[in-house]
């Protein structure tokens, strides 16, 4: 039994309310043990313009945000003009009747469902959010589910204030009923389970993971798509007791967060590619010193300020080309919002243990998305490994502390500043196994090979602390899908749905971009008859990486950099291409919605659009 | 932490590491009078943490037996700023150039005062960019001839007196090299300072500076001690700071008579006292289910 899934469209301008309705909804599907997965596309301004959030349901967890549209809600015109076309047979349309009307016909088999708002909702003549509420009320009940979830939602969200969960409840219910009566429901609907899930960003999960990994202290300058987890770390500093500051520039940020890390406090900051860019010299610093520190990086689509608010895989070469000279470092990309719980947890460790700096390479996709979490996975103690690291000393040393000590692992034991017989000055530039410089002398090729393979060596044995790709699929398939990143959710979905078409292909995803793991990488790439690696950028700067580093060279690339994340049909259809000949696909969300200039009434050219799903209609056949 | 406290001596700061400063650089004047202080203080070594910039001044850190952190050029006070807050029972003193702080580090500059962490900021004010061979600085006097303004500095000469009264600093005072002693007591009174503390220290460049020499100085310096200046006056400090040629005042020119908490003392993680660094990091279960319930 193949489960059901509802896609849900939600659209308005900036200000409309589109997020909180999205919320209402997610938040009560969660508390019916139903799974959802959201993605919000908007511009960057504070009122107007257009907002559209798609989140997708099911009881089987969903990966990605889907490839269409089954319920739309529109808050304006301007997102019924644009999104009614989108819709499927099966379909169904909401809007506020009295407002307005739809300027064209729909596609066939879609049901119109105007909502007379005012005589269901009166306080909507002062209030036109409470449009929302009632458009929300009325989706559930076409959803199949029923009403009293839906109005613990309003009662928590709007706890402090029970007049308006009053009123909202009563919008809502009013929907619910209008609803049932004039409209019909899905032809699958949805069905509560005993599932508990959490409903979060990946924002949230790694703010919320860092402090579970003992994070004390997280420093930031607002960025978007970023800066939501300084909010999240603001808003939970006291009572978690974390120092959590703001500060003038990133070149700040990166400084004060080497510095308390430096300091024996496990430190944390975030940006974007921008911001980033500016904090790279120190980053070396944190490699030279040995101070281990956690930089973040949410990518969004460059170059210079770029996109800002869309998603984007194309600060690779970045992150592989910061700061001079060769240092040490280590390179990790979420795969799903799930996984970036976990991610700082596995930074802090290994930037602790082989002291250096740890970037975390997330993106738009994952950071500004939700996904629902099963609470078990997020209800967990991290084991807190803080490697060779002193924080007390009796006096009873007896030879001198060398703070670099050249020892057969690489790794010195650090000492926390404040210890008595453990004084040592770090410099950035080359210096001893005590901290005493050599850059000031004349020369000393001896002992500068000596520090610079000390530290490097401890790169030796670092792979083995760091997430190994795991291949998906049969180990014998004709064509691997290689991804890194945040692209594992919807690689995964066009998987399963190519194997299930009859294309023999496998899927491998890449966590650990730095150091790499080759030979894991070369065993399965060996048995392949077909690479094609999917990336979120321009110039493949993940193909470019596997060749430097293993010799590999993929067959095919499937490519996307307008802003817009992958799709599962985006993959399958591309993967297509590519074993049909083509070598590089360059994918385009292409879907009327995204472009006023587009023909009107088509479903935009991807064949795979016929196979999926269609309101309340299983995924694969 | 352990160790029981034992009396210091200027001797003991004095690290294996000898300077290598030109000879008559105005920066041992600035090491030895640190010495002094923190003897006079009785700064255990290990309870003291000095950071640095890039420059000639900002080798420092390796000429004093204590913690230190020879940092990037201009980031010394974000650096110093993470130390602080980490560890609010370090005495955290910053030590750099006028490149390195008035210069590409300006911004942390202003907000390092604005902030009021509890560092001592000691910038060695040579009025040129030396380590570099010889460079018109942002201190550099309007007209000074230098190997990057042959025809004489067209720009305005910054005034770090004035820029750190305006800032907000509680605490801004100027010694010169010169005269170790009062430049002694002047480190004292910064680092007992609950906040931020700025002692900008003409520390001549005798390689490269042939305008600023200590003759300069001598000709031109009054110390504030002398005059009836009332150092709780900020429109008094900025009278003096707005004096350049041909009396330079130096001593302490300002000192908050009502100043403000510093940072470290006020962020709500460490309004108890007890370090980041030895707080506990582990979040007990309770919290954590509050925590994952916030997204149910």
């Amino acid at each position: 039994m193949l489960e059901p899934e509802v896609v849900v469209g939600v659209g308005g301008a900036a200000g409309d309310g589109t997020a909180s309705a999205g919320n209402t909804l997610v938040l009560s599907m969660a508390r019916q043990g139903i799974a959802g997965y959201s993605y919000n596309s908007y511009q960057s301004v504070i009122r107007g313009g257009h907002s559209w959030l798609r989140l997708r349901f099911s009881a089987k967890k969903p990966l990605n945000q889907g490839d269409q549209v089954d319920v739309l809600i529109a808050l304006n015109q301007d997102t019924l003009d644009r999104h009614l076309q989108e819709l499927q047979p099966g379909g169904v349309c909401f809007y506020n009747g009295a407002k307005f009307q739809p300027s064209y016909d729909p596609p066939a088999g879609v049901q119109l469902c105007g909502l007379p708002v005012p005589d269901l909702a009166p306080d909507s003549v002062k209030l036109p959010v409470m449009q929302n509420t009632v458009a929300v009320g009325a989706a559930v009940q076409i959803m199949g589910l029923g009403f009293e979830t839906l109005a613990s939602v309003f009662e928590t969200t709007f706890a402090k204030k029970p007049a308006v969960v009053q009123k909202n409840v009563e919008a809502a219910r009013n929907g619910y009923d209008y609803a049932a009566k004039n409209f019909q429901p899905l032809e699958t609907p949805l069905h509560p389970t005993d599932q508990k899930w959490a409903q979060s960003s990946g924002n949230d999960l790694l703010a919320m993971g860092a402090a579970l990994a003992g994070c004390k202290f997280y420093v930031a300058y607002p960025m978007s798509p970023a800066t939501h987890i300084l909010e999240w770390f603001a808003s939970h500093a006291k009572r978690l007791g974390i120092c959590v500051r703001q500060v003038e520039d990133e070149i700040s940020v990166v400084n004060m967060c080497i510095g308390a890390n430096h300091m024996g406090a496990r430190g944390m900051c975030a940006t974007s590619g921008g911001g980033f860019a500016l904090m790279t010299e120190a980053i070396g610093m944190a490699s030279m010193y040995e101070t281990p520190a956690v930089i973040i990086n949410v990518m969004r689509a460059g170059p210079s300020t770029g996109v800002p608010t869309k998603t984007e895989q194309a600060d690779l070469n970045q992150a592989l080309g910061a700061s001079q000279g060769d240092f040490e470092r280590v390179v990790l990309a979420p795969i799903s919002m799930g996984d970036c719980f976990v991610t700082p947890a596995v930074a802090f460790d290994v930037a602790d243990k082989y002291q250096l700096p740890v970037l975390i390479l997330a993106d738009l996709l994952l950071c500004e998305g939700s996904e629902t979490v099963a609470t078990e996975v997020l209800d967990v103690e991290f084991p807190i490994d803080r490697g060779e690291l002193i924080t007390t000393a009796d006096g009873s040393r007896q030879e001198p502390y060398l703070r670099y000590k050249d020892t057969p692992s690489g790794i010195s034991p650090r000492a926390i500043p404040g210890l008595p017989e453990h004084l040592y000055t770090s410099g950035t530039d080359e210096h001893d196994e005590d901290g005493v410089l050599l850059s000031d002398v004349f020369t000393d090729p001896i002992r500068r090979k000596k520090m610079v393979d000390k530290r490097h060596r401890k790169m030796s044995t670092i792979l083995h602390d760091l997430p190994a790709p795991i291949l998906e699929g049969p180990a014998d398939a004709e064509t691997t899908l290689l991804g890194w990143g945040s692209t594992w959710g919807v690689i995964k979905e066009a998987a399963e749905r190519l194997t299930a078409s009859g294309v023999s292909v496998n899927h491998l995803q890449v966590k650990t971009l730095v150091p790499l793991h080759g030979d894991e990488i070369a065993a399965v790439l060996g048995k392949s008859r077909r690479v094609i690696i999917i990336e979120n950028n321009h110039s493949g700067q993940f193909a470019r990486h596997l060749r430097a580093e293993t010799g590999i060279v993929a067959h095919g690339h499937i490519r996307k950099y307008d802003g817009e994340p992958f799709e599962p049909k985006h993959i399958v259809s591309a993967v297509n291409d590519v074993i049909g000949g083509q070598e590089i696909v360059n994918v385009l969300s292409t879907e009327p919605g995204w472009r006023t200039d587009h023909p009107t009434g088509t479903s935009g050219p991807w064949d795979g659009l016929q196979q999926v799903t269609r309101p309340g209609v299983p995924t694969k056949a | 932490m352990t160790a029981p406290a034992t009396v210091v001596e200027a001797k003991n700061f004095k690290s294996e590491v000898h300077p290598d400063w030109c000879p008559g650089c105005g920066d041992f004047g600035v090491l030895t009078a640190l010495y002094q202080a923190c003897a006079q203080l009785q700064i255990q070594p290990h309870e003291l943490m000095v950071v640095s910039g890039i420059g000639c001044s900002s080798n420092l850190p390796g000429f004093i037996r204590s913690y230190g952190a020879h940092t990037l050029h201009g980031r010394l006070l974000p650096f110093a700023t993470g130390c602080k807050l980490a560890n609010q029972s370090m005495t955290v003193i910053g030590t750099g150039g006028d490149g390195d702080g008035y210069g590409i580090g300006l911004n942390h500059f202003i907000q390092a005062m604005r902030r009021n962490i509890n560092v001592t900021y000691i910038v060695m004010n040579n009025e040129i960019y030396g380590l570099t061979t010889g460079q018109v600085s942002p201190t550099s006097e309007t007209g000074m001839k230098t190997k990057t303004s042959p025809f004489g500095n067209l720009e305005g000469m910054l005034n770090p007196m004035a820029l750190a009264l305006a800032a907000g600093c509680g605490f801004v005072a100027r010694g010169f090299s010169g005269q170790p002693k009062h430049l002694v007591e002047l480190y004292k009174a910064g680092i007992q300072h609950k906040g931020f503390a700025l002692i900008d220290v003409f520390s001549p460049c005798v390689t490269f500076n042939k305008l600023n020499t200590y003759q300069y100085f001598r000709d031109r310096i009054y110390k504030l001690e002398d005059e009836e200046h009332d150092t709780s006056s900020f429109h008094a400090a900025m009278d003096r700071a707005l004096e350049w040629d041909p009396k330079i005042p130096i001593g302490l020119l300002y000192r908050n008579p009502d100043p403000q908490p510093s940072l470290d003392t006020l962020d709500p993680a460490l309004t108890t006292g007890e370090p980041l660094v030895h707080q506990n990091y582990m979040i007990d279960a309770e919290t954590r289910k509050d925590l994952i319930r916030e997204f149910m």
